[in-house]
């Protein structure tokens, strides 16, 4: 809550002399993109460091630092304490070149292949256990390539705890293991510090640091941007699902997947035979039922045996009698919850499927583009307003999809208005803009054209941040009551 | 050579059925005397992988007599660390059946795992494709 509560003090009496357009919004977290080679500089920058400091190899340094989750500081108080402890509890052996057999000795066995030839390599580390170069480099290979380790690889005698060092390593493994061996270094890097995070993206060899402590991320919904134009959640990895909390997105993505709604159904458009229970669905006809199953009689209506209906067939007037109202409000409910799930799901549903649509609509546009270049006296940089406003669009669409699973989950009252109206404007917004997109592009009208999208565009724009502004600030004021419990997120990379 | 090893080596009560092959040995296993198990006869099924010995052998019983025993389930699959994640190169046929012999040993009553029925209903085939918890030292 750091850099929070310092942002709060700040505000008081000050905020009027900020500037505007300076000030972070609510909804937005500090965060820095770190492309991969700076994160395998920042490993070996705090490996020569504490190397410097600690007189020890950069590999052991490495070491050290991995059982510290590469906390410097804490590594170099711990060590100026109890050096010994702290190297045993990271299995690192000084002058371990010293202690490490390269040679076969006298009547030596390889213990794994029983090769006991007097000739070729071998290692054993300060262990004395002793096997040949060959089984070594497949037992490594095996580690790093089949079961991806790189952090504790114990000598291969069994229930031997003694780690096999990166110099011995890099000393036997093959060039491509080695350069595997260094990517799951990198991994294990990223995943010992909290405030990194790879980018989800599919290629893309970016990590990104947020600096935010884990325990606001109930509060706030940490969104970032790497340099790869992806957007993520800090918290939770998915993409970018603002303004529902990632809590949230976890129980509706769950609703969503499983049949707790199929159950609902069931009760709001079936009833059971009052005689042996069959489930029926009336899907057409007269309110004289006959159960398929036991021949029961019954009314629809009432539930009640037809033959106490006397003459007034057809027309139920036995409608006020409390086990059959009973019946009734128990279905109206599962109807009511029903149809309320349905009602946010379907515009969940449908903002992806537009945000789809309105990718589909950009590739034709893009030729729309080139055409306007051709028939006009615009320039290639004028006509870039189609591609910032399907940008907008479709970075619009994906909030207001969240935005229903948010409003599924509150308590209505009259907080929640004001949010619904956002919504609302939001919503007729982007509509607005998308219909813009879809008209023909006629050439004489081109100017005028531009000049109605870059209006949407920036209107829509500014919407979509009235929207997250308000939902950010009723996070942290706790503004918002949700029906059911939602579950804080427990970070996990 | 790997079989005359064994056979140099056996802990009692171990003898080689087949193995003729490196992909699949048979061995017998008789209970030790004075144990719970003396008397009985049981058959061992070694796979070996192509990465043998880096990665572990597939071990089950197998036959009509499966041992009744808490770490031993009725499909022959057996929950012994050092057949999964606690394998070592240099573990050899030899040191797996003196493992088994002395689970079976230290046995103080025959009775099948508690999950017995379930686990059987849904292993697969393979034993190291089941992920196994290891809760139990003292069998």
């Amino acid at each position: 809550m750091k850099e929070m509560d310092f942002e709060q003090t700040e505000d008081i009496g000050f905020s009027d002399l900020t500037d505007e357009k300076d000030r972070k919004k609510a909804y937005e977290v500090d965060f820095k993109v770190v492309p991969l080679p700076d994160i395998i500089s920042a490993q070996a920058n705090a490996s020569n460091h504490v190397a410097g400091i600690l007189d020890l190899s950069t590999e052991q340094a490495a070491a050290l630092l991995r059982s510290f989750k590469w906390n410097k500081e804490r590594l170099i108080e711990r060590y100026m304490e109890n050096p010994q402890e702290i190297l045993d509890q990271a299995g690192v052996v000084l002058d371990s070149d010293k202690i490490t057999i390269t040679q076969r000795p006298a009547g030596f066995l390889c213990e794994i292949c029983y090769d006991d030839s007097p000739v070729g390599g071998a290692l054993g580390l300060s262990c004395g256990h002793v096997f040949c170069h060959g089984c070594y480099e497949q037992y490594l290979t095996q580690k790093i390539k089949e079961e991806g380790e790189c952090r504790r690889i114990l000598c291969p005698e069994s229930g031997c705890s003694v780690l096999v060092d990166e110099a011995n390593i890099k000393r036997i493994i093959s060039p491509s293991t080695l350069t595997k061996y260094r990517r799951l270094q990198d991994k294990a890097y990223i995943a010992d510090l909290d405030n990194l995070r790879w980018c989800p993206a599919p290629n893309c060899e970016n990590a990104v640091e947020c600096r935010l402590a884990h325990h606001n991320f109930d509060t706030v919904v940490p969104t970032v941007s790497c340099a790869c134009g992806h957007d993520f959640c800090f918290a939770c990895g998915l993409d970018n699902h603002q303004p529902a909390s990632c809590g949230l997105v976890k129980i509706w993505q769950k609703k969503c997947a499983d049949d707790s709604e199929t159950a609902n159904w069931i009760s709001a458009n079936t009833k059971e035979c009052g005689k042996c229970q069959s489930t029926i669905e009336k899907n057409g006809g007269c309110n004289h039922m006959t159960c398929r199953k036991c021949k029961y009689e019954f009314c629809w209506v009432c539930m009640g045996p037809w033959s106490e209906h006397g003459s007034s067939w057809y027309n139920c007037n036995r409608f006020e009698e409390n086990s059959s109202s009973d019946a009734r409000d128990q279905q109206a409910k599962s109807r009511a919850s029903l149809e309320r799930y349905l009602h946010y799901y379907n515009r969940f549903a449908n903002h992806e499927q537009s945000a789809k649509l309105d990718r589909d609509l950009y590739m034709k546009t893009e030729k729309k583009m080139e055409e306007m270049q051709r028939t006009s006296e615009l320039s290639w940089i004028e006509v870039q307003f189609l591609k910032k406003a399907v940008d907008v669009l479709t970075s619009c669409r994906m909030t207001l999809r969240w935005t229903y699973a948010f409003a599924y989950y509150l308590i209505k009252d009259n907080i929640t208005e004001l949010f619904e109206d956002n919504q609302r404007d939001l919503e007729v917004a982007v509509e607005a803009l998308s219909e813009l997109l879809e008209k023909p592009i006629e050439k004489e009208k081109i100017t005028e054209l531009r000049q109605q999208v870059l209006n949407k565009t920036v209107y829509v724009a500014s919407r979509r941040e009235v929207v997250l502004d308000d939902t950010a600030k009723g996070l942290v004021e706790g503004r918002w009551q949700y029906f059911c419990e939602v579950p804080s997120i427990i970070v996990g990379k | 050579m790997f079989a005359r090893h064994l056979a140099m080596n056996a802990p009692a009560g171990v003898n080689i059925i087949d193995a003729n092959d490196f992909k699949v040995w048979k061995l017998g296993l008789a209970g030790a005397p004075g144990t719970l198990y003396d008397g009985e006869k049981f058959q061992l099924e070694f796979n070996f992988g192509p990465n043998y010995p880096l990665e572990s052998p597939q071990v089950l019983f197998v036959g009509d007599n499966i041992p009744v025993h808490p770490h031993i389930y009725s499909n022959g699959h057996i929950c012994l660390d050092v057949l999964y994640n606690h394998w070592s190169p240099v573990q050899t046929v030899a040191s797996i059946c003196l493992s088994l012999q002395s689970m079976l040993s230290s046995c103080t009553s025959k009775e099948p795992p508690p999950d017995n029925a379930t686990y059987v209903k849904t292993a697969r085939a393979n034993p190291k494709h089941t992920a196994w918890a290891f809760h139990d030292d003292t069998v």
